[in-house]
């Protein structure tokens, strides 16, 4: 996401956000997962009345509360930087992407909150039954949550279900439920949540593998296994259908990003799926930039275009395909002439704000009726209206390398936890689990993996969708407040100390409290 | 039904919300008054402990209110959310940093291991504490003494000055609206430990400090006041040119709007009497009166801010770029469906409401420092 490191506004402010996300998202996939195992877990205490699930209930609720403090603190710079350092954009988009983070608040926020508080303190205060509605609460607000800012998220990879209002020179929600239902939202904040509770599936595997190797803590070591390899293994393969998904919309809706996330460059027919590549340059350009060429790759023959369009003699467009246009029945529109789309539109805007303040009330009725009112130029022109800020077609590529090796990262990584989850079920299963140690320092050492993986999902998203911050409508050059670079770079450095101190304490609790073990909990009680 | 709904009602509704909110997010931070207290308040390490658990229970109420307000801000008046964040930096980002060290200072202080030693968290919370109120008051009186910034065609913001925010703190009525909020903050805060934790010698303690913070918060939101009904506000005429300057402005909006000066009266009777049955009468339910006083007089300024043609974000530099509830707004759509939304908050209301009952029908007492595992 970061690619450059100049003094410019726009790249400090790119950094400042990436930063804060990037941070953010180590602590929230973990709660995602972690709250519905815990509520998994105490369900079968209440049930079962056995003291010991209790004390396995509360040992991950322990790790939870440490990574949830962090997350929420994380995450409410996240919302106000989107004022702070993009204040362009809030005002362009506000009046769509506010209403999701609104609910956010209202509906989820506030749950997760109240019930966190009964849930922690709660155990001697309230009934069994209401304390485990409570954890069960907590985890239906932190997956509520994520809903809400993935359709905003997502809305800024497909913008739906709105019209721009030139009077306000803005886009408005026209359709609450096109926003919600964008086909991008379904299949990411499904994609989503369900590596979240991957990922706190492996934390809870590695974890308990850990007791295992430390000859400590089986009883509960090999209860939170199965728990969370039946888990992690229903997400992990719910995970591939919903990646399987989300590639299919992008392939429609971010044809740029998909070639990218492919280094596809030339369109043909048979396109192969690479399973394993390395990039090297390959001294070509496309404008200024240079084109990456395969060092080493498996393909599956045919696969891409096959995912793409159902059968293997789909024509999947490359990345020269989307910027210098196919003129033939594939009628594929240069980046060029989606420069000159834009600039019409933006001009024809110009004149109609320069119009209003000179109060031309003729010229106001007539360019709104013939443009604006006018579904053509919104379809043919202001559709582009974010293009006219490019300055070469070229500049609509993103960082090939960095989508590319993001992907396929996320996607090797996958397809080895499911392996892993299936390990875990046949080892618990035949009950061998704590003799193979070389399984258990496997299943220990993939927890960082898990995390990168995560972070790979959206590094592909946010740094594949470049240049744009809402897909062809505005640039990130035009969305950033107008503050001085230094003020930015001063705040940067701030946030990246303090994330990063608060980071180093976090871990370090979580691995004495690991150490401790369970028994520290009842001991106390 | 629909139909009925104009565009304008929905204005003034999400002005109400935003009001609400303002007024729970001011109640709330009787969090942030108990923990500028933390070092100064307690005898002893119990009543230390005991100080920050009855804090640290509600600390996400707080920080959950103040993301809703951002989010609902950015949701209903946009314009404001990209104009202010976005132009008076410095403050919201100081603002931010408070609340991130609040967070994660709760969970950490007392886990072994935290690396920077348990003494640095709670300098995080005493931080958060005094700064929050501070700098949300101070940027909050902005609605009212104005901001030094212009919109140009396409609304994008231009700030007036380098300090991007920074200079409000050059005001006297800022800087006096911001320690208001704090007095009031650490008097609510007060009034809950009194509340909440089973104590005699922390609540002869409160009950003392109390006298001393009620009386600042009353001399600096007075000064604020009298300033305020003094001054001259900008008001939008609807016609050319849009925007005026009118003297008296603010004693106007209560005038012509009695009944929100009805109920700005009766938030501070219910803010003094929480305080005087506290004090006179040895009473531990005065939080509950100066907690709904609190939401009621913020809810009222924040009307008077808003309502009766006001400009709630006036520029000092440029009036025709000041702020409105009318041109600040979200679209007819987005604010109807918002609305709809809206119809569950009694309904999130309602289950706080029960499980803070349930949380706090025990009070805090030292032996529960001794036997509970999840302690802050």
């Amino acid at each position: 996401m970061i690619e450059h490191f100049d003094m410019s506004l726009v790249d400090w402010s790119r950094a400042q956000f990436a930063l804060t996300a990037i941070y953010h998202w180590i602590f929230v996939p973990l709660t995602l997962g972690l709250s519905f195992l815990i509520a998994i877990m105490e369900t079968i205490y209440v049930r079962t009345g056995n003291e010991e699930w209790k004390r396995l209930t509360r040992f991950w609720m322990t790790l939870f509360g440490i990574n949830f403090a962090i997350g929420i603190a994380t995450g409410i710079i996240l919302e106000f930087e989107f004022g702070t350092n993009w204040s362009n954009y809030s005002w362009f988009v506000g009046d769509i992407f506010g209403t999701p983070l609104a609910i956010e608040g209202i509906l989820a926020f506030f749950l997760e909150s109240t019930f966190v508080a009964v849930m922690f303190f709660g155990w001697n205060k309230v009934s069994k039954k209401f304390h485990l509605t409570s954890t069960w609460l907590v985890a239906v607000g932190a997956n509520l949550s994520a809903l809400w800012i993935l359709v905003a998220n997502a809305w800024m990879q497909n913008p739906v279900g709105m019209t721009f209002n030139p009077d306000t020179a803005r886009n408005e929600m026209v359709s609450f439920w096109a926003v919600l239902f964008n086909p991008v939202a379904v299949d990411k904040f499904l994609h989503t949540i369900f590596s979240g509770f991957l990922l706190a599936s492996i934390f809870v595997l590695g974890i308990s593998t850990w007791f295992l190797l430390k000859k400590r803590e089986g009883w509960i070591a090999k209860r939170s296994i199965l728990i969370a390899a039946i888990f992690g293994l229903i997400s992990s393969l719910t995970v591939v259908f919903t990646g399987d998904n989300s590639a299919k919309t992008i392939s429609s809706v971010q044809p740029v990003k998909f070639a990218a996330m492919e280094a596809h460059y030339y369109g043909s027919e048979n396109v192969g799926l690479t399973a394993f590549g390395v990039l090297k340059r390959s001294g070509k350009k496309i404008g200024d930039k240079e084109i990456m060429d395969f060092a080493f790759r498996i393909r599956i023959p045919g696969f891409l275009s096959i995912m793409t369009g159902g059968d293997k003699n789909t024509y999947v467009p490359g990345i020269e395909d989307l910027v210098y246009g196919k003129e033939d029945s594939r009628q594929i529109l240069s980046v060029a002439d989606k420069i000159r789309q834009g600039v019409f539109a933006r001009d024809v805007l110009n004149h109609y704000k320069k119009a209003i303040m000179v109060n031309d009330t003729g010229q106001i009725r007539v360019i709104k009726n013939e443009y604006f009112q006018d579904k053509k130029f919104l379809n043919e022109n202001f559709r582009y209206f974010g293009y006219a800020s490019l300055m070469k077609p070229e500049d609509a590529v993103p960082n090939v390398a960095l989508s590319f090796y993001s992907f396929h990262l996320m996607v090797i990584l996958g397809f080895f936890f499911i392996l892993l989850f299936i390990v875990s079920v046949f080892l618990l299963m035949k009950g061998s689990i704590a003799k193979h140690r070389w399984f258990l320092w496997i299943a220990l050492l993939s927890i960082p993996l898990a995390y990168i993986a995560s972070e790979a999902g959206w590094v592909l998203a946010e740094a594949g969708r470049q240049p744009w911050i809402i897909q062809d409508l505005m640039p990130v050059t035009r969305a950033v407040s107008q503050i001085s670079a230094s003020s930015v770079m001063t705040t940067f450095i701030l946030f990246a100390i303090l994330f990063t101190a608060l980071l180093i304490a976090e871990v370090s609790i979580m691995l004495r409290q690991i150490n401790t073990g369970p028994k520290h909990s009842e001991d106390k009680l | 039904m629909t139909t009925m709904i104009s565009y304008v009602f929905l204005q003034h509704y999400w002005w109400m919300i935003i009001s609400l909110l303002a007024g729970l997010l001011v109640f709330l931070m009787f969090v942030q008054g108990g923990q500028s207290m933390i070092f100064s308040l307690p005898g002893n390490e119990t009543q230390k402990k005991m100080i920050v658990n009855a804090m640290g229970r509600k600390w996400e109420f707080t920080f959950t209110t103040l993301v809703t307000f951002g989010g609902a801000f950015f949701a209903s008046f946009p314009l404001f959310y990209a104009t202010s964040f976005g132009g008076a930096y410095w403050v919201w980002i100081a603002i931010l940093f408070s609340f991130l060290i609040q967070a994660v200072a709760y969970e950490y202080r007392s886990k072994p291991a935290n690396v920077f030693g348990q003494k640095t968290f709670d300098i995080f919370l005493l931080l958060n504490g005094a700064l929050g109120p501070f700098l949300i008051g101070t940027a909050v009186a902005t609605f009212f003494t104005g901001s030094n910034f212009s919109l140009d065609y396409m609304n994008s913001v231009k700030w007036g000055t380098g300090w991007h925010g920074l200079e409000a703190l050059l005001d006297t009525r800022n800087i006096a609206l911001g320690l208001a909020v704090l007095f009031l903050a650490r008097t609510n805060g007060l009034l809950y430990i009194l509340n909440t934790v089973d104590d005699n010698d922390l609540s002869a303690r409160s009950v003392k400090r109390l006298v001393l913070n009620a009386v600042c918060f009353l001399v600096f939101f007075l000064f604020f006041l009298i300033t305020l009904m003094l001054s001259a506000g900008l008001t939008f005429t609807g016609g050319t040119p849009g925007i005026v300057v009118e003297h008296y402005k603010y004693l106007h909006n209560f005038l012509h709007m009695p009944a929100v000066f009805i109920i700005f009266l009766a938030g501070v009777i219910a803010v003094l009497a929480g305080i005087g049955i506290t004090i006179f009468k040895g009473s531990r339910k005065g939080i509950w009166y100066t907690g709904a006083g609190t939401i009621v007089t913020v809810f009222a300024l924040f009307l008077v801010a808003g309502f009766n043609n006001s400009t709630f974000y006036p520029s000092v530099s440029n009036f025709g770029s000041s702020l409105t509830i009318y041109n600040a707004s979200s679209s007819y759509f987005t604010l109807k469906t918002m609305m709809y939304v809206s119809f569950i908050i009694p309904f999130v209301a309602a289950y706080i409401w029960y499980a803070w009952k349930e949380i706090n029908k025990k009070k805090i007492t030292s032996e529960e420092m001794n036997e509970v595992d999840h302690l802050y």
